[in-house]
């Protein structure tokens, strides 16, 4: 079997809450990134994709702790703590954030701040560094003219454009996108989604896109991962979820997405909401909201193979028909 | 054109914020300028009906739903709700039809205050109103609002705070709080766009129902696949213009502008197998201090011509659209033209 670019196995993240209490983010995920695959990562608000996200990164606020390991070619970078992953952070795995603006500094140029972080990393310095941030914010479509703009003097698409180029400033081979089109109009997502493309395309990147909007994972992404309640429920490739989806979860929410086609049929809404990760969840963590759960529910599932490269934890793969 | 008059009817309006020249351009006697968020703007809007005002940031549907709500002064057009023209009015003639037209904002983590409680937020309209009677009565309609947003049975509610609610919930409570006032009309601001896409239909079907029941609904939104499942009628907005509006099919079916064949063209689908090859417009929607001269689309516009650039087309029919079907495109060949 060859190696993937990056692994993740069986990821636990928990929160120390301020009461004293433990929030069980990250329940046991698995994940594998081949170079140049595209993977989106999906779920609710809450569900620990996100979260996923920053301990691949090393990002974690301090009140966290982590169990598991995310191998990058094959080296494990979440042992060594801080130490292991600083060499890595930015040069092999970035990330960009759902709100561009925050993720910059207001008071300096998006052009000096992108020549900041080459000088940091050894990349490049003076003349050639300025030269390099023109070639990157002309790879994301920003004319290099505007590399003396302040973040604000920008509009949100070429932020998200300009933190795109930022975290592409060492020729990562993984870029994580948290939502990057969230906050965005249609047409500037399109224009981020076809940027995305053709990074992904010409530099063999591969992306891992974390979002709530599963139309726009089936625009970009090939595999996908469902998370629910802290782990995956599904995964494998788009086209086999979507028509035929082996979690009930994973069936509601394309059918809570609103589509331009088929008219006919309903929009639904998946009743409830998801559990509480500071509780310990009993039997499947879906089983309350599942219009098709039954006795073997109250056992929590785990991701069995469905078919060549599709998992799914749900009972009724296996339910022995009455 | 059905009997029933609409209740809502705006005509021509025009919103311009004015934009502060400063001390310096004031002392250089530099000219005044005013962002041009709505130019002419004509919509109706009848009982039981839901009309979606789409658009991208910018394009003046806030302005426009302000404007209705008569939050912002309108330079010139008119308002007409249930017979009366509201752009004259002074604030204590308007008050009592306030009432009546009520609005539900974006962000129900930012409408609803965080000290109160369900009970006393759906209740503060009719204290503000001086409506609802007896401390009794207005339980009563507080508990009635909470039914009416499927958020039953109330008293497993009414004494949460807004912390302790899903969003969509918090949504919901929302809208109790505006339908408690019994409003004819009610202006949805984005009602959906940040919830969860799970319970974002629940948010939508309850508005639905209510629709059913005879409220007339102007429904903000940037999202089409929304709008064509939820509305009758879309009316597209460029720039402070309404470029298309028609039937909701009608225009996501058959769309007739090149800005709306555009915009639908870049909507994710959420069959992979669907994949579109979108029709990506380049930059951004122009600033509306320095709009283009003539078709406000046509520096974007993939098949503009000479023509486009000085002459500003009229909202009317084309002969390929169906009744009540309205376009504003100089190569679309007018019904009326003839």
């Amino acid at each position: 079997m060859s190696e993937s670019l990056l692994q993740v196995e069986d990821l636990h993240v928990w929160f120390d809450l301020e009461d004293g209490g433990e929030l069980h983010a990250v329940q046991g995920v698995n994940l594998s990134l081949d170079p140049g695959e595209r993977l989106g990562l999906v779920g609710e608000s809450g569900c620990g994709k996100t979260t996923t996200a920053l301990a691949i990164m090393g990002l974690l606020p301090p009140n966290a702790s982590v169990s598991g390991r995310v191998l990058l070619e094959g080296v494990d970078i979440l042992a060594g703590g801080e130490e292991a992953i600083r060499p890595h952070r930015w040069v092999d795995v970035a990330i960009v954030f759902q709100g561009a603006m925050n993720a910059m500094n207001p008071v300096r140029t998006v052009g000096q701040q992108i020549v900041e972080a080459l000088e940091l990393h050894n990349r490049a310095k003076g003349v050639k560094a300025r030269a390099r941030t023109a070639e990157l914010l002309e790879a994301v479509g920003i004319p290099a003219g505007r590399a003396t703009r302040y973040p604000h003097e920008l509009s949100g698409g070429m932020r998200q454009r300009a933190a795109i180029a930022m975290a592409l400033a060492c020729n990562p081979k993984v870029l994580i996108a948290d939502e990057p089109t969230t906050a965005l109009d249609v047409m500037v997502q399109a224009q981020i989604l076809e940027l995305l493309d053709g990074l992904c395309r010409d530099f063999g990147l591969a992306l891992i896109l974390v979002t709530h909007d599963l139309p726009v994972v089936a625009q970009l992404c090939n595999r996908c991962a469902v998370m629910y309640a802290g782990e995956i429920v599904e995964r494998g490739r788009l086209e086999a979820i979507y028509h035929t989806p082996g979690h009930p979860y994973s069936r509601m929410l394309f059918a809570a997405s609103p589509d331009l086609a088929g008219l006919g049929e309903p929009v639904i809404s998946i009743p409830g909401a998801p559990p509480r990760l500071d509780r310990r969840i009993e039997g499947c963590p879906f089983r309350p909201r599942c219009d098709s759960s039954f006795e073997a529910c109250t056992v929590r599932p785990r991701l069995e193979p469905l078919a060549a490269d599709h998992d799914a934890a749900c009972h009724l793969n296996t339910k022995v028909p009455a | 054109m059905s009997a029933e008059p609409a209740l809502l009817e705006v005509e021509d309006l025009v919103v311009r914020y004015p934009i502060h020249r400063g001390l310096v351009g004031s002392a250089t006697r530099r000219p005044r300028r005013s962002v041009h968020a709505v130019e002419g703007v004509s919509l109706s809007l009848r009982r039981g009906e839901m009309l979606a005002l789409v658009g991208e940031s910018g394009c003046g549907k806030t302005t426009t739903a302000q404007a209705v709500l008569r939050l912002v002064d309108p330079v010139s057009g008119s308002i007409r709700f249930d017979g009366r023209n509201l752009v004259p009015l002074g604030a204590r003639e308007l008050r009592p039809l306030r009432r009546r037209i009520q609005v539900v904002y974006q962000d129900p983590y930012e409408s609803l205050d965080p000290r109160f409680r369900v009970r006393a937020a759906v209740e503060e309209p009719l204290l503000i109103h001086r409506l609802g009677g007896s401390k009794a009565e207005r339980a009563a309609r507080v508990r009635e609002a909470l039914v009416r947003v499927e958020l039953s049975p109330p008293e497993l509610y009414l004494d949460r705070y807004p912390h302790e609610l899903s969003g969509g919930q918090r949504q919901r409570v929302a809208i109790a709080a505006a339908l408690v006032l019994e409003p004819e009309v009610l202006v949805a601001d984005e009602p959906v766009s940040m919830l969860d896409v799970s319970v974002r239909a629940g948010v939508l079907n309850v508005l639905d129902g209510l629709r059913e029941q005879g409220l007339a609904i102007l429904m903000i939104t940037h999202d089409l696949s929304t709008a064509v499942r939820f509305a009758q009628r879309i009316a597209v907005m460029y720039l402070g213009r309404i470029v298309e509006e028609g039937p909701a099919a009608a225009v996501v079916g058959n769309p007739q502008h090149p800005y709306t064949k555009a915009l639908l063209s870049v909507v994710p689908r959420r069959d992979p197998r669907d994949r579109t090859r979108p029709q990506i417009l380049r930059g951004e929607t122009p600033d509306a201090v320095a709009i283009p001269s003539g078709c406000r689309f046509h520096p974007r516009c993939p098949v503009a011509i000479e023509r486009c650039s000085h002459e500003d087309p009229p909202l009317a029919q084309p002969t390929s659209a169906e009744e009540g079907h309205r376009a504003a495109c100089l190569l679309l060949p007018s019904a009326t033209d003839s």
